[in-house]
């Protein structure tokens, strides 16, 4: 069984250290800023959201019709297709197949699919060596880290920190930081990497039924020289990220780089229609691990259009002071609180009350997600399970009550601003009122309005 | 016709003044304006943190409360969004009540925008404002056009706000980032919540403004809270006061 997560604990450090919580703030702000002026670019912004949330409830709806479709024609293009239910039989199939090749050392680059299922670790206890080689991924594995985000895998990470890091791995020059320096000395180890690596692992950002293609966007060209060398590529894909047809690509591929980082494409989009000549391989291993239990919730369905481009994290205003890590979960943010409690209720049941619900998410979402209504919707699923403290539960059973009979309400009140009035200030702001560990209360009136309004309206 | 006016429970027992504010201004545009006795709470504490069998009953209240009346204003852009937009899950969806209600609640600047139609204020307010443009509002009444939205919206508060003369706007860098009241959320994540307000009063205060204004007062609360701690050059006003004439700190 999972740890539980109280998301508040988890993100006590982060958010308390002001140098931390509010640079990351800002980093994220701009990141959304530029997609905000990307958006503002296209005209047809909000028609090409619609029209990619109308493809994917079409796709998610007739997922068996168009998986089969895709494993018919990726395998006429010469692709072997394995299906994988779970995130460890997903970890097998692909150690079988570097087994096949008596393989040592693989070069993989950003796959979130992967760190779902964990795959780096099974690989490594299983003696292969695995070379994350999208830059922040690399910088996170270098550290022993998981992503805090999923486009952005080292975005909690300053500058100076990649330096010390890359300083003890890579034996660049002590206290230097310079982007360039550092990213530099990345390319060169990364290089090496790339040119002893056996065999490459990709994630997909898009696979087409009709074609039986798939499409990886990255920045770096990381995924494209880790399956050019090799002989032997694997793509790791959940079976979400399918699409009907090669002309649906555009709508999305016009949303994606836009609303992860405000570029108007990703630098590299990179097409694989079956293995690149007769002496390779393409392995596509389709996992399920949970996905086909999601989309028998008519509630949170939709969180399955999700393309993983993180606008809904840049956009969160409690993910960007709390943190990526404070999820507990590969795909943290607004998202990551959809999702995480669909695998597994109990852990993950402070994550969708880390939300004020302030709407942000479903409106930033390329693919109109309701973000927030699916979270508001998980807390009357928790509490329906008793999942919810006793504390909280109590606390609005009292509250209903008392605004069941308003005599009472109007007692409660007058006695609580009376209370506020006159009692000393030690025994109204303190450590057991966390309404005033950071803030005053407010001053308490005289009169309520309902006093005020009996005296002036003669009602 | 008469409006029933819905006070929000938090309104009643703590910014009297708002509620007086919203009922003077409504009277003064001559707006027949009745206050049913009984009235406590929309729902929204419980129902936000998922208790929809503690909500049911409460929900169920206000609908028999303001049933009778042609329409429903409140000086809360959260409150109506509860009655608007998630009461549907404590009714019947055939029930006469529950859709006469849901479809006749305003807020406060919703109204005076979309039926009433004020073009003339007689009102002046001489002081460096900016607007704190609240989540529930923006995103669920659509009051305005949400920063990560490309649909353009008129923004109805702001509109209104312009009819007052002498307010000098000034314009935080970010126009919508939530402000962390969030309800529950405010005690449930303290710490995160307390950073997102003192982040919003570090922007406004920071272009110099001197009235942090709201159609939220449950946003205005926390943000006053935090203000009054930290002791920070700015105070809060709900745009009801500011467009009934009170002058500066009257909140």
């Amino acid at each position: 069984m999972l740890p539980i997560v109280q998301h508040p604990a988890a993100a006590k450090e982060f958010v308390n250290d002001p140098n931390r919580s509010r640079w990351h703030d800002q980093a994220l702000w701009f990141v959304r800023s530029k997609r905000d002026k990307q958006a503002a670019s296209l005209p047809e912004w909000e028609y090409l959201r619609e029209t990619a949330s109308g493809i994917k409830t079409h796709t998610i709806a007739n997922l068996s019709h168009y998986l089969q479709q895709f494993e018919r024609n990726a395998t006429a293009r010469g692709a072997v297709v394995h299906w994988a239910r779970d995130a460890e039989h997903h970890n097998e199939i692909v150690l079988r197949i570097l087994r096949d090749h008596k393989t040592k050392r693989i070069v993989k680059s950003k796959s979130m699919l992967t760190e779902e299922c964990g795959l780096n670790h099974y690989l490594e206890d299983n003696g292969i060596d695995v070379v994350d080689t999208d830059l922040g991924e690399r910088i996170v594995q270098l550290r022993g880290e998981t992503p805090s985000h999923i486009v952005l895998p080292a975005i909690h990470i300053k500058k100076e920190e990649v330096g010390d890091t890359f300083h003890k791995h890579l034996g660049t020059d002590e206290g230097a930081s310079d982007p360039k320096y550092l990213a530099e000395a990345a390319r060169g180890h990364l290089r090496d990497k790339f040119l002893a690596g056996e065999i490459g692992i990709t994630g997909v950002n898009f696979a087409i039924a009709e074609t039986g293609g798939l499409v990886v966007c990255t920045n770096e060209g990381n995924a494209d020289l880790g399956t050019s060398l090799p002989r032997v590529h694997i793509a790791c894909m959940g079976i979400e990220k399918l699409l009907p047809r090669q002309r649906d690509l555009g709508v999305f591929t016009r949303l994606l780089a836009r609303s992860a980082t405000g570029q108007p494409i990703t630098s590299y989009t990179s097409h694989f229609n079956g293995p690149r000549d007769e002496n390779s391989e393409l392995h596509i291993v389709l996992v399920d691990n949970g996905r086909s239990r999601l989309r028998e919730s008519e509630t949170f369905r939709a969180a399955m259009h999700c393309i993983r481009c993180g606008a809904c994290m840049n956009t969160c205003p409690v993910y960007r002071r709390s943190g990526g890590h404070s999820y507990r979960a590969t795909v943290p943010g607004p998202i990551g609180s959809v999702l995480s409690p669909t695998r597994d209720q109990n852990s993950y049941k402070s994550l969708p009350y880390a939300c004020s619900l302030c709407g942000s998410c479903s409106d930033v979402c390329p693919v109109k997600i309701p973000l927030h209504h699916q979270l508001l919707a998980w807390r009357g699923e928790l509490v329906g399970k008793k999942l919810l403290p006793v504390s909280k539960r109590l606390s609005m059973r009292c509250a209903s009550y008392l605004f069941r009979f308003p005599a009472l309400f109007r007692l409660v009140g007058r006695v609580g601003r009376f209370a506020l009035r006159v009692l000393p200030r030690w025994a109204t702001h303190n450590r057991l009122n966390v309404w005033t560990i950071a803030r005053e209360l407010p001053e308490p009136p005289k009169e309520s309005f309902h006093q005020w309004h009996r005296r002036h309206r003669n009602h | 016709m008469t409006v029933a006016l819905f006070v929000p429970c938090y309104i009643d027992q703590l910014y009297p003044d708002v509620a007086i504010a919203t009922l003077e201004l409504l009277e003064r545009l001559g707006v027949d304006v009745a206050y049913p006795d009984g009235q406590t709470c929309c729902g929204q504490p419980m129902a936000n943190t998922g208790c929809e069998t503690d909500t049911a009953p409460v929900a169920r209240r206000l609908v028999d409360l303001f049933a009778d009346f042609e329409a429903v204003v409140c000086p809360s852009g959260s409150c109506v969004s509860m009655v608007r937009n998630h009461y549907a899950a404590y009714f019947d969806p055939e029930d006469a009540k529950f859709q006469h209600v849901t479809s006749k609640t305003y807020e406060l600047c919703e109204y005076l925008h979309d039926v009433v139609g004020v073009t003339h204020l007689d009102v002046k307010f001489p002081h460096r404002v900016s607007l704190h443009q609240s989540c529930h509002g923006l995103r669920e009444l659509r009051l305005g056009q949400s920063s990560e939205s490309m649909t353009p919206r008129e923004n109805k508060v702001r509109k209104l706000l312009n009819l007052v003369e002498g307010i000098e706007w000034v314009e935080p860098d970010r126009p919508d980032d939530c402000c962390g009241f969030g309800g529950t959320f405010a005690v449930n994540e303290a710490d995160v919540s307390a950073e997102m307000g003192r982040a919003r009063i570090a922007d406004h205060c920071g272009k110099g403004s001197e009235v942090l204004a709201s159609a939220d007062m449950s946003c205005l609360m926390h943000l006053q809270g935090l203000i009054r701690r930290e002791k920070n050059p700015i105070q809060v006003m709900h745009v009801a006061q500011i467009l009934s004439g009170r002058p500066l700190g009257a909140a």
